[in-house]
């Protein structure tokens, strides 16, 4: 059973790729997706960013007890947890919630209500038109909402701790400087890009091939949020022991 | 014209369509009629290549549809136009916009030029100030006529209908089949209809083909059944006493006009 799925969500991917039947319109819905999944989801990354980083300097500041420990030493770890777990993973987590049921359901609908058999019967690949879009758009516009809300939480987490009387600017800004490494960077890129496919090939997957009526949508739709985020959580592990060890 | 010869479909080891031949003729309209499970929806379906079939052939214009290349077989599939039960309209797009998509898709017209197409199509089926609303905010019987404008848009030689007149109400029923009738003789459609409706069997039957428990049971026209012996096409067509009653005037009108 299990691998049957797998079989049939890699034929899925397989089956993608064809020549568009007209680019304008495949233009079309890629720009479409973009807006949806980028700027759909703006607000509520824009929302946990600020708070996560904000709650990271408190929280850091509260554990960091020993006075021999320099105050920018806080800044040093909200910037790497921002950057290298909490922007990446928790943000895309969210995003399956949000991003990955909306996909789910909407393919689902259209499953439903025949209307990718409508497509098919038009000679329209399905695949191509319908789930490949919704790939690119999640491959270009998550990596983008990551690195926003990486500069956001950094933000957040040096307004909070200036506010609660923490730490102050100069010491937050020394902190974030000190020790920087680039890969950081680039390692939350590679995760956000894995994310971003995860989250939504396993939802178009589940929506594509919804069989039965609303209910069955519903499901589909729980079911596509829950594997995603499993697959996020193996995968983070999986990337972090392969690229940071 | 299509030809289907001895095609058979099962699911999980259950023969759903057993060695199904005949022919849907060019300018006519074809009814797939049956008991519901005769499998009519997934002989449809064969049709359009949506399920593949276990045996057989099905050919369009004497070539056979499972034996193409994928790229033969989009370019029959653009010819075919589908109105499906529940319409299967896009409920992202307007009306206009579900019109013009089949265009957008597949042809070079310009804006203007594919408006003006859309616009006679929405003529064509009585649709007028409908453009801009949405599937939703329109009735059942106006999202067939939708459906029917989008299968039509890009003239095809194929029209399949998959229950047109369900949850419609008799009038607009009727007002469904003379529309699908006309347009099937005005452009020498194959039409293809699957249909419970025994006044669309009656009215634009031209050649009728009448599936029991997955198998061809019998094929003739409208005027054909009125003197069918066959027992189970005459219990499902003529259900009711009323019905039986209907037969039997017709019978005797038919009779009339002969020895006149």
């Amino acid at each position: 059973m299990l691998l049957t799925s797998f079989g049939r969500y890699l034929l899925m991917l397989r089956d993608m790729f064809s020549k568009p039947e007209n680019w304008k319109m495949y233009w079309r819905q890629f720009m479409l997706q973009c807006s949806d999944i980028g700027i759909g989801s703006l607000g509520i990354v824009i929302i946990i960013s600020l708070f996560i980083g904000g709650v990271s300097t408190v929280q850091t500041a509260y554990q960091l007890v020993s006075p021999i420990i320099p105050k920018s030493t806080i800044a040093q770890v909200v910037r790497d947890s921002m950057i290298l777990e909490f922007s990446p993973t928790i943000t895309c987590i969210v995003l399956a919630g949000v991003v990955g049921s909306k996909i789910a359901s909407e393919l689902g609908n259209m499953r439903v209500s025949e209307q990718i058999d409508a497509l098919e019967i038009m000679g329209i690949n399905t695949k191509g038109y319908l789930i490949l879009p919704k790939i690119m758009a999640a491959l270009l516009t998550i990596p983008m909402l990551v690195v926003l809300s990486g500069f956001l939480g950094i933000w957040a987490g040096e307004i909070a701790g200036r506010v609660s009387g923490i730490i102050s600017e100069r010491d937050f800004l020394q902190g974030l400087v000190q020790g920087f490494r680039p890969y950081i960077v680039f390692f939350a890129l590679v995760k956000s890009y894995t994310f971003a496919f995860i989250i939504s090939s396993i939802s178009s997957y589940f929506g594509y091939y919804v069989k039965g009526g609303a209910l069955e949508i519903g499901r589909a739709s729980t079911k596509a949020v829950v594997i995603s985020c499993i697959f996020i959580l193996l995968a983070d592990y999986a990337l972090a022991a392969l690229l940071l060890t | 014209m299509i030809e289907l010869i001895g095609v058979s479909k099962g699911f999980g080891g259950k023969a759903v369509l057993q060695d199904i031949s005949a022919v849907m003729e060019a300018g006519k309209t074809n009814l797939i009629i049956g008991t519901s499970g005769s499998g009519k929806t997934v002989l449809m379906k064969c049709m359009v290549g949506l399920f593949d079939i276990d045996e057989g052939q099905i050919l369009y214009n004497k070539s056979d549809f499972f034996s193409m290349t994928e790229k033969e077989r989009k370019v029959i599939r653009q010819e075919i136009g589908m109105l499906f039960q529940g319409t299967a309209l896009f409920d992202s797009m307007t009306v206009e916009q579900n019109v013009m998509f089949p265009l957008q898709m597949f042809s070079n017209m310009s804006y203007r030029d594919r408006m003006k197409r859309v616009n006679f199509c929405l003529e064509r089926v009585n649709l007028k100030d409908t453009n801009k609303k949405y599937p939703a905010e329109i009735s059942g019987g106006m999202k067939k006529r939708v459906g029917i404008a989008r299968s039509i848009v890009l003239n095809p030689k194929y029209l399949f209908c998959d229950e047109p007149n369900s949850g419609l109400d008799p009038q607009t029923s009727m007002v469904i089949d003379k529309l699908i009738r006309e347009l099937t003789v005005e452009y020498n459609i194959t039409t293809v209809i699957n249909t419970h409706d025994m006044n669309s069997v009656m009215e634009i039957g031209d050649n009728i083909l009448y599936l029991y428990q997955g198998h061809k049971q019998w094929e003739g026209s409208s005027r054909d059944i009125i003197y069918s012996k066959d027992e189970k096409l005459n219990s499902f067509i003529f259900a009711s006493e009323f019905l039986q009653e209907a037969k039997r005037m017709r019978q005797l009108d038919m009779e009339k006009k002969q020895t006149l």
